[in-house]
């Protein structure tokens, strides 16, 4: 078994750490820096809960091991939030648009919709399907998730006009 | 879903991959996007003794046009591929079989080389290169060969490179012409694993078809050459009639699998429908001339 020290950046804070070489990054996140809002469904590249942002791309950080990530950048859901208190346009569509039920698809679905705003404004309906294609929800039947991500970009855009109207629904 | 413990080696260099590989042969696993490897491993149907990360190294990325085909080297991710000026005007092939491989998460990690080297019977790029008759270039640490993609593929998850060998880099060769491209996949949802999927390269000459190729997968054991077809089309204008006749070539000559996702007929009656698409597909964008 060979161990290996790592460096890297998380939500931009730098972390250290002695990692076997067998541990993925969600289990590196979840156990070892406690940062469970990354969510393991079925832990080989099917559900897509457990996606993050590596260098910016949205990945599966269950068919990563944490040893590769070594000198990247990884954002979480934990890294979304402007503060401890408050959520992002995104997260805060989602409660609008009823995104959500049980939860647990949701930490990916936000970063994948998250890495689809940042290169994307006005992204159409199949824009988005195809964004969350990889994200499976057992709950909402994905047009709440759809609609919400719509939203999302409908007040970013409005928020980043030159002359900002209050945001409103589309 | 936890990895059996392994060694971790992370070499700068193919040459350096290959001494390693040459040291620890059948013991080892190359790791390159993780896509295939990573759930073999959380599954322990891998449990090598040695993992073998090729992700850092330079030489294993990129792609180059050359004056008679692309080269792609193994390590390119597959969303570099697609997004790469460079496939989209001279493999419309692979960039329209790109589009269906995994999702956006998948891509951004996935290598073109590691697609290929895995073996996955319903995998786009291999069913692709099939089509567009590649090459692959294989190294160890004393010999370099190139292995013709029709040989490349043995059985599910198995190919001709032999434990020592790393795959370096994919040829396409370019034909000249009036090229058209058809591709059609089949599966439960968009982006699952293809119960059947269909490659088509073909060329025209004033509307009569002087060379073609398609090649199928996700039916059988390895992706197939339908060279029954090929040589029935040849010289047609692939009109009705002929593409009726090629779905037919196709639903009866693919050795289809069952499985719980669809039973062998089902895929045969699919396969044969997405040649006729995928070859009408081809055809009208030769005769588009926008190829
Ligand atoms: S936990 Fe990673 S894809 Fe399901
Ligand atoms: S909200 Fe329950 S799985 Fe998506």
């Amino acid at each position: 078994m060979s161990q290996h020290e790592i460096a890297l950046k998380i939500n931009g804070e730098t972390c250290t750490a002695r990692v076997p070489a067998r541990l993925t990054l969600v289990d590196f996140l979840r156990e070892t820096l406690n940062l469970t809002g990354t969510h393991t469904g079925c832990e080989h590249g099917v559900c897509g809960a457990c996606t993050v942002l590596l260098d910016g791309q949205p990945v599966r950080s269950c068919l990563i091991f944490a040893v590769q990530a070594a000198g990247c950048e990884v954002v979480t859901v934990e890294g979304l939030a402007p503060d401890a208190v408050g959520m992002s346009v995104l997260q805060d569509s989602f409660c609008e648009e009823h995104a959500l039920q049980c939860g647990f698809c949701t930490p990916g679905m936000l970063l994948s919709a998250h890495a689809l705003l940042q290169n994307n404004s006005a992204p159409s309906e199949e824009d988005i399907r195809e964004a969350i294609g990889g994200n499976l929800c057992r709950c909402t039947g994905y047009k709440q998730i759809v609609q919400a991500i719509a939203l999302a970009a409908q007040r970013l855009s409005v928020a980043n006009a030159p002359t900002a109207d209050l945001p409103k629904r589309p | 879903m936890k990895a059996v413990d392994f060694d971790y080696e992370q070499p700068r260099s193919v040459a350096e991959t290959c001494r390693l590989l040459g040291e620890t042969g059948r013991e080892a696993r190359l790791l390159a996007g993780g896509q295939t490897l990573a759930p073999l491993l959380a599954m322990r149907l891998a449990r090598p003794a040695v993992v073998i990360d090729i992700n850092r190294i330079e030489e294993f990325q990129g792609i180059d046009a050359e004056a008679e085909s692309v080269v792609i080297r193994a390590c390119t991710r597959q969303s570099r591929a697609l997004a790469d000026p460079i496939v989209q005007s001279r493999l419309p092939l692979l960039a329209k079989a790109l589009s269906f491989v995994g999702h956006v998460q998948t891509r951004n990690r996935g290598t073109i080389g590691g697609s290929l080297a895995n073996a996955d019977p319903s995998a786009e790029i291999g069913l692709a290169a099939l089509a567009l008759d590649a090459e692959i270039e294989a190294r160890s640490a004393t010999a370099s060969r190139r292995i013709p993609i029709g040989d490349f593929f043995i059985s599910p998850m198995v190919t001709a490179l032999a434990p020592d060998e790393c795959l370096t880099v994919v040829r396409f060769p370019l034909p000249q012409g009036a090229v058209g491209t058809g591709f059609r996949e089949a599966s439960i949802r968009r982006s699952d694993f293809a119960l059947a999927a269909v490659a088509v390269q073909l060329v025209l000459e004033r509307g009569v078809c002087r060379s073609l190729a398609v090649s199928l997968g996700g039916a059988g054991a390895t992706p197939v050459k339908l060279t029954a077809i090929e040589h029935k089309l040849l010289d047609t204008r692939l009109g009705d009639a002929e593409l009726a006749e090629a779905g037919r070539l196709a639903h009866d000559a693919i050795d289809a699998v069952s499985d719980i996702h669809a039973s062998a007929a089902h895929r045969r009656r699919i396969a044969g429908a997405l040649t006729m698409r995928a070859i009408a597909e081809a055809r009208d964008e030769a005769l588009a001339g926008r190829a």
